[in-house]
């Protein structure tokens, strides 16, 4: 045998016996904040396990689309996905993600909050691990609210947020009194108004499958929502989604902003915010029917079937969504801003909480249910959306007439005839 | 001077970019041809069987085809009606004698070196954003209202943008035909004391059409496309949903190939009747 | 008969070009300067022009969080490689149609220039699907020979039209002393159409490194352009001009540097045959 055989040999060996290979792992992931973090401290995965991350970071349209076409073509170019709660039943039922019943003991997957893990399972097996959840929530200027004599009850009623938001606009000085989702989309405006409605009693569907976009209910969702904007909205209100309000309200133009409750580290984060210090929380208004307007959403990792690397992934999955990975972010970046919503655990942390919006993000969670979103029964799964493959297309549609709407370019019922014969025109294709 | 051994290899030669490109429009052509008569749902199983005519009735259907198609032209007419009129009178301007005439050559060719993606970006932030953009702080500074661009004025801010990018090309092929021009010509014309509109008119124009015809061919392919913008700046709200962002919601985001399959075989139906049209002007044009 | 024109009408038209090219330059001009601000700086009202504190900051965070080079290298590769394959083809096509045309040849070029009207999205899926079939998906491979096709008419159209303008007369010289057909391109209609050749590489390396669609769609993390760097940045949470510039400004230096070295050249043979 030659120095070279045996060198090859023992190499050989080694690999054996250290087990599993070292793994590169390719991860689409969209670039939140969170997320974002996440990439920079990977380092610390690979020291744990040896196996290196590649990451695909895009914008969440980009993202849904490229996963989208990759997972339906069983292209095979993601090892992890990022995806949503509206995604992963759609998915699992097409057997195309890999399922999470098998993660570790010490993973403690009982822990995830159970409507997280509800969201992200079909037939009780969970598809998708929860990096964070959100419900939705108001967040308000503490002291605009105070200037204008009003003062915001934990449980608000769309009543009260009229009048506050009326009161508190000061358009002279950019002030505008409240900002919502305008912005076409279906997890834009469409998943807003959806949330919305349903305080309202509306539905997407009735039980039959029959779209309810014609119904009183939705007619007065839509026209509260357009006469607020127009009387107390910031200019533009119709392209601005997420991203964009979260920037108007880090520089101070917004009275109130109902939206994502994980936006709370954001705008209290003195680095990013001018108004840091000045935000209280309320759940998301009602209007005495006995459904608040807040959704329900998580942005979960799934590994598509089919990969190669099922065990490095899943590897990745523990890590990344398990509560090792929460205390790391807290030491290096503080409680507020480990990922919010995902686990029990967190919200039993003493260091969490002393986070001001700790509770406020809980209890909004814990009053959302997918199963009765609204008022009245529906067939649906699903909050701010329904989740059946149809919606993503059908929801940005709708929400490009609701847009159109916010605009002056058609009035509201102009907007909802529309979108009752973009649903109806849709259910009837898909064979409802 | 063609023999017939000139003849065989040019063929030859010609081959490898005929069967090249042959290959590259048939092949998904015909896919898309197969999936279009198809109920091709991949949410739903994926194949699910022919449907015939279906995907080709409900697409026509739609309250949304024929604006798109409306749409499409509009866009594709404002934006070469702009760049040729304007791309004209920069061509003249820069052939004019001048200081620093590379740099200002330099300046006005720069929006073309950069990707539509990010012009759409730059736009859309920077300067059509009605709260933070450069637009609303000028507005503001002459005590104006902001104009919201992007929902009020949609398909002018769009064709705004998209001008922006295509008018140094549509500038630098008519500066070419510009500078090639018979100046003694034009010189005598001027000193028979032809003012300058009659010699735009019968002199400069004429030599420009030409080049004119080509600016219009090469940009309508490029137009007809045009995804990004859009993409980025409306997502297809406020009328602009174009035939290529219906054809993109069909197929991605209501994830019916079946049926976006049928909107592209209309999309090419549409590009080659603007295509026929353009080349009976351009074959002529091309041929004296 | 040269006329002399008075310095006035100079600085005339000197003012008005000027200020026209600003205008025009502006939007770029102004987002490579926000990339040196600060995020507050970015949105501060009035906005301000030079005399803010210059930083390199949001440069280091895009850096940070995204390997820059990586994606340079990728546009330079795809770009690149898509061109040089492109005009390898495309050479002996636009010779054959421009010195033995036959009575197709214009229909032919026409053909080949309705191909670009393939709607992109109409067919992702079916190009998607073979490049899974062919192992092809997330490489450079793929892109290179997918946006050579696309500019490939292109390309065939701008040689035909420059190989034309040289007299057929040169070629039968060269053929009388008894040149090969090789020989005859190589050494004759090469070295004339050179300039035609250069502005042809440029205007489609500049197509190649914009394209958007299929060079996001079709990778991943191993071939991903510029264009994929700049899609994780199109929204950031919260305030992200600054960073939106500085990563929009990585994106297309490179580009924008190497047209206005090259602008004489393109200037010159940007001309599709529009110059008799």
């Amino acid at each position: 045998m030659t120095l070279r055989n045996a060198l090859c040999a023992a190499t050989a060996l080694g690999l054996f016996a250290g087990g599993a290979t070292a793994e590169i792992l390719t991860i689409a992931t969209v670039n939140n904040g969170d997320m974002i973090r996440m990439q920079g401290l990977t380092d610390d995965f690979t020291e744990k396990t040896g196996h290196t991350v590649e990451w695909v970071t895009l914008e969440e349209n980009v993202l849904r689309q490229r996963v989208t076409t990759d997972i339906s073509t069983n292209g095979g170019a993601f090892d992890i996905m990022t995806i949503g709660m509206y995604e992963t039943p759609i998915w699992a039922a097409n057997d195309w993600l890999v399922p999470l019943d098998d993660l570790s003991d010490e993973y403690n997957a009982d822990d995830i909050l159970p409507a997280m893990r509800g969201g992200l399972s079909l037939d009780g097996t969970l598809y998708a691990a929860p990096f964070y959840g959100e419900s939705s929530m108001v967040m308000y200027r503490t002291d605009l609210m105070e200037a204008a004599g009003m003062e915001m009850p934990d449980a608000p009623t769309w009543e009260f947020i009229g009048e506050a938001a009326r009161a508190m606009t000061d358009k002279e000085n950019e002030i505008y009194g409240i900002c919502l989702r305008g912005k076409a989309g279906w997890g834009e405006n469409a998943a807003f108004l959806t949330a919305m409605s349903n305080s309202f009693g509306a539905r997407i569907v009735d039980e039959n499958w029959v779209p309810q976009y014609d119904s009183e209910a939705w007619s007065n969702t839509l026209n509260f929502y357009i006469d607020l904007m127009n009387d107390a909205g910031p200019p533009g209100a119709s392209t601005n989604g997420f991203n964009e309000n979260l920037s108007l309200f880090q520089q101070g133009k917004c009275g109130m902003w109902i939206d994502a409750t994980v936006a709370a580290s954001f705008v209290t984060n003195p680095n990013d915010s001018t108004v840091a210090d000045k935000v209280g929380f309320a759940l998301a208004p009602d209007n005495g029917l006995g459904k608040r307007s807040n959704w329900l959403w998580a942005w979960a990792l799934a590994i598509p079937a089919g990969t190669q690397k099922e065990a490095a992934a899943k590897e990745f999955i523990e890590w990344a969504t398990g509560t090792g990975y929460i205390e790391l972010v807290a030491e290096n970046e503080g409680w507020a801003n480990v990922p919010p919503g995902a686990r029990t655990s967190l919200y039993e942390n003493a260091n969490y909480k002393d986070v001001p919006f700790a509770q406020m993000t809980l209890d909004s969670i814990l009053s959302a249910d997918p199963n009765n979103p609204t008022v009245d029964p529906v067939p649906y799964i699903g909050v701010q959306f329904a989740a059946i493959p149809e919606w993503a297309g059908m929801g940005s549609e709708i929400g490009q007439e609701f847009s159109a709407a916010l605009a002056g370019q058609q009035t509201a019922d102009e907007a909802l005839e529309k979108a009752q014969a973009i649903a109806t025109d849709v259910m009837e294709s898909a064979g409802y | 001077m063609a023999t017939q051994q000139s003849r065989s290899a040019a063929r030859f030669m010609m081959a490898p970019a005929v069967i090249l490109l042959l290959g590259w429009m048939l092949v998904p052509l015909i896919m898309t041809l197969i999936f279009s008569f198809k109920k091709y749902l991949p949410m739903r199983g994926g194949d699910l069987g022919w449907v015939g005519f279906d995907n080709y009735v409900r697409f026509v259907s739609s309250s949304a085809f024929w604006p798109s198609v409306i749409t499409t032209l509009v866009i594709v007419g404002g934006v070469l009606v702009i760049t040729i009129f304007f791309g004209v009178i920069l061509a003249l301007l820069l052939d004019q004698p001048m200081w620093g005439q590379g740099v200002v050559r330099i300046l006005v060719i720069a929006p073309f070196f950069v990707m539509p993606t990010v012009s759409a970006l730059v736009w859309k932030n920077m300067f059509m954003d009605p709260v933070n953009g450069l637009f609303a702080h000028l507005w503001k500074f002459f005590g104006a209202e902001p104009v919201q661009w992007l929902s009020q004025a949609s398909m002018e801010s769009i064709v705004l943008i998209v001008s922006w990018q295509w008018l140094p090309f549509a500038t630098l092929i008519l500066l070419t035909a510009v500078q090639s021009l018979d100046s003694e010509q034009l010189e005598a014309a001027e000193m028979d004391g032809a003012p300058f509109l009659k010699r735009f008119w019968f002199i400069i124009l004429p030599h420009l059409a030409r080049a004119i015809t080509i600016v219009v061919l090469i940009q309508t392919i490029f137009l007809l496309s045009i995804f990004a913008e859009i993409f980025v700046t409306t997502g297809g709200a406020f009328g602009t949903r174009t035939l290529s962002y219906l054809i993109f919601q069909r197929v991605l985001e209501s994830q019916n190939v079946g049926l976006g399959s049928a909107g592209g075989v209309y999309a090419i139906i549409l590009a080659n009747i603007v295509a026929i049209f353009l080349m009976r002007i351009v074959g002529k044009n091309l041929d004296n | 008969m040269a006329r002399a024109v008075t310095n006035n009408r100079k600085a005339l038209n000197t003012a008005i070009a000027w200020t026209i090219g600003l205008l025009i330059f502006f939007p770029i001009l102004w987002t490579i300067l926000t990339s040196f601000k600060t995020e507050a700086q970015a949105i501060s009202d009035p906005p301000v022009f030079l005399f803010f504190d210059w930083t390199l900051e949001n440069y280091s965070i895009v850096q940070e969080r995204s390997n820059y080079m990586r994606f340079l290298w990728n546009s330079v590769i795809i770009a690149g490689g898509s061109t040089l394959l492109g005009v390898m083809i495309a050479v002996p096509a636009a010779w054959s149609m421009a010195f033995v045309p036959s009575r197709r040849t214009k229909d032919i070029l026409l053909w080949m220039l309705s191909t670009k009207m393939l709607p992109a999205v109409g067919v992702l899926y079916p190009i998607y699907l073979i490049c899974i079939e062919l192992g092809l998906l997330d490489s450079r491979i793929a892109l290179v020979v997918i946006l050579m096709l696309i500019n490939l008419p292109i390309i065939v159209w701008m040689l035909y039209t420059y190989f034309k303008e040289i007299p057929g007369e040169i070629l039968e010289a060269a053929r009388m002393d008894g040149a090969s057909l090789k020989e005859e391109i190589l050494y004759v209609l090469t070295p004339m159409a050179v300039p035609g050749i250069a502005s042809t590489l440029l205007l489609n390396f500049i197509l190649a490194w914009n394209e958007a669609f299929w060079t996001l769609n079709l990778t991943a993390a191993k071939a991903a352009p510029l264009t994929a760097f700049i899609a994780s940045y199109s929204s950031p949470e919260g305030l992200f001009y600054a960073k939106l510039s500085a990563a929009s400004t990585m994106a297309i230096a490179p580009i924008l540097i190497l047209g206005w070295f090259s602008q004489k050249q393109l200037v010159r043979g940007l001309t599709f045959g529009a110059v008799k």
